[in-house]
């Protein structure tokens, strides 16, 4: 492929000689932002499985006289099952009974009958469905707005707002991704039309004498591939180091969800597959200039 | 009445063709005329008359901008993009500026239409210098163009032209800058060629070598074709 046969002095091309130096930093951008992606997926799916189950809506009981009181938080805690039931995502949504709800206080309260005229609060038992997993921060709205005094799990609402976070995240770097081969085309279509414009002479020549244009066009591709691959090579060179300081780093941080941030083996085995992309595309974007501007000739 | 599809037996068929370069005036007017394969002609009239401009027709350089033109018994008006290369294979172009590639050795240079018809590098090496040889250029074969003078460079253009053989040969002034002695030999090689069965057309002012060769002759006066 690198020994082809070439009648156009591509190689001393000033012009060209910089489009290495253009997709380095777009192929180092472009790993930072796939680890980044990698990274964040690995999180969300952790605690994915944190937020997944059940979970616990709390109904503190309503002011009032006992009796009152009591009939109230009854009322209330029909109308969040209600709501817990119909919203999509749970699979079932009940009310532990006030005899389960004083069993499970016994052992730190001591006496039944005591507790029995507390205005306790209601705890309601969410199970959701682990597939399809109900949209927390919606729900805990919901029923905040609909009940006063209910309140869902604070930790997995937060983490629930984490992950729809980091999924948004997670978008913006795949745009950021596809944005930056956008811009890697791009560059690669301008140096090409650069290279033609200053051997359109040489050009003219090879089309009038009978060469096919993919003729003329494969011999931009294989110097496209050439700078492709050593802009690539010298992204992803760059890339290592950063990745070990910031795997190294979040070692030293050693908190609870943040310790695993390393770019998983399938992650590097995507990144390493870069500067051979980006020589790929450097190709596949000269050929197809090359192609559309010989089009236009007689 | 003239059959309007054009005849196989022609290589070249020109109907009513006009050519103007951009929205200027048309250099060219009611062109017609046909070259039977294996023919041999002299394009002459005075310069600026438009005899480049009717070889760039010939090698597909330009469209006309009316009439109709058929290569090899086909209307290249109505011809795709991807089928042009293949034709222009089939003809040899010496240009008046000869336009060779300053970069590359005399020997590339020749060998630019078989590399871009494929043809094996062996047979590249083994046909390439002798062509050069033949026309006096053994000791220039690996001198790039602009070391060269201007009959030399015009003896690679011809080398270049003729070397895959083509079908139709066109020559613009092929013999401007050499000696007549040279010129001899050259038009000695079209003449080969001419044997061999390609059809050859040589732009030239050269009332010498008209008249000393007998071949027919193609007039351009007036922007209009006279044939002899
Ligand atoms: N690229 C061009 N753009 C505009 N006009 C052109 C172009 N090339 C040639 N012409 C015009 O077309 C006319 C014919 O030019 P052409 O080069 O065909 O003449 P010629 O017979 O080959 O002359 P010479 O014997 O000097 O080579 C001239 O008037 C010239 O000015
Ligand atoms: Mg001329």
């Amino acid at each position: 492929m690198f020994a082809r046969h070439s009648d156009l002095p591509l190689k001393n091309d000033a012009s060209s000689r910089f489009v290495p130096m253009l997709v380095a930093p777009m192929v180092f951008l472009c790993a930072v932002a796939l680890a980044g992606i990698f990274i964040l997926h690995g999180l969300i799916g952790r605690w994915d499985r944190d937020v997944a189950g059940t979970l616990t809506v709390e109904i503190a009981a309503a002011p009032g006289e006992a009796q009152e009181s009591a009939e109230r938080t009854r009322a209330s805690v029909e109308q969040a099952e209600q709501i817990l039931n119909a919203f999509p995502g749970v699979t079932n949504a009940h009310a532990l009974s006030q005899d389960q709800l004083v069993a499970l206080l016994a052992p730190w309260l001591g006496n039944p009958d005591l507790l029995k005229e507390l205005p306790l609060p209601a705890l309601i038992d969410v199970t959701t469905n682990p597939d399809h997993p109900p949209d927390l921060s919606l729900l805990s709205e919901k029923l905040a707005r609909a009940i006063p005094g209910a309140s869902l799990d604070d930790h997995r609402v937060w983490l629930s707002r984490l992950i729809s976070l980091s999924r948004s995240i997670e978008w913006l770097a795949i745009g950021i991704v596809l944005l930056i081969t956008c811009v890697t085309s791009a560059t690669v279509f301008f140096a090409t039309r650069t290279g033609m414009s200053i051997h359109h002479e040489v050009i003219e020549v090879l089309h009038l004498i009978g060469a096919p244009d993919d003729y003329i066009a494969r011999q931009f591709a294989d110097r496209a591939f050439v700078l492709g691959l050593k802009g690539g090579v010298l992204g992803f060179a760059a890339t290592v180091p950063v990745m070990a300081g910031i795997a190294l780093s979040a070692r030293h941080l050693q908190g609870g969800f943040l310790a695993e941030l390393s770019v998983p083996l399938s992650g590097w085995a995507v990144i390493v597959l870069l500067p051979p992309l980006a020589a790929l595309l450097a190709m596949i974007t000269a050929r197809l200039t090359v192609h559309r501007t010989l089009a236009r000739l007689p | 009445m003239r059959q309007p599809t054009a005849d196989r037996a022609n290589v070249v068929q020109f109907d009513n063709v006009a050519v103007r370069y951009g929205r200027g005036p048309e250099i060219l007017q009611d062109i017609s005329f046909s070259l039977p394969a294996g023919s041999f002609h002299f394009l002459t009239g005075t310069s600026g008359a438009g005899k480049s401009t009717l070889l760039r027709l010939m090698y597909l350089g330009q469209r006309p901008a009316r009439g109709r033109a058929a290569l090899f018994g086909r209307d290249i008006t109505t011809l795709r993009h991807y089928e042009l290369p293949a034709l222009r294979r089939r003809i040899g172009v010496v240009f008046q500026d000869f336009r060779l590639l300053d970069h590359l050795s005399a020997l590339d240079n020749v060998a630019l239409p078989l590399r871009v018809s494929g043809t094996r590098e062996s047979d590249i090496r083994k046909f390439v210098p002798d062509l050069l040889t033949w026309v006096g250029l053994a000791e220039h074969l690996h001198a790039r163009p602009p070391t060269l003078s201007g009959g030399q460079k015009q003896r690679v253009a011809i080398a270049r032209a003729v070397i895959a053989r083509p079908e139709l040969l066109l020559a613009d002034e092929p013999t401007g800058n050499v000696d007549d002695q040279i010129a001899m030999r050259l038009m000695y090689l079209f003449e080969e060629l001419n044997k061999l069965g390609t059809t050859v057309v040589i732009a030239t002012h050269n009332e010498n070598l008209v008249s000393r060769l007998p071949h027919p002759q193609l007039h351009l006066e007036d922007g209009r074709l006279r044939t002899d």
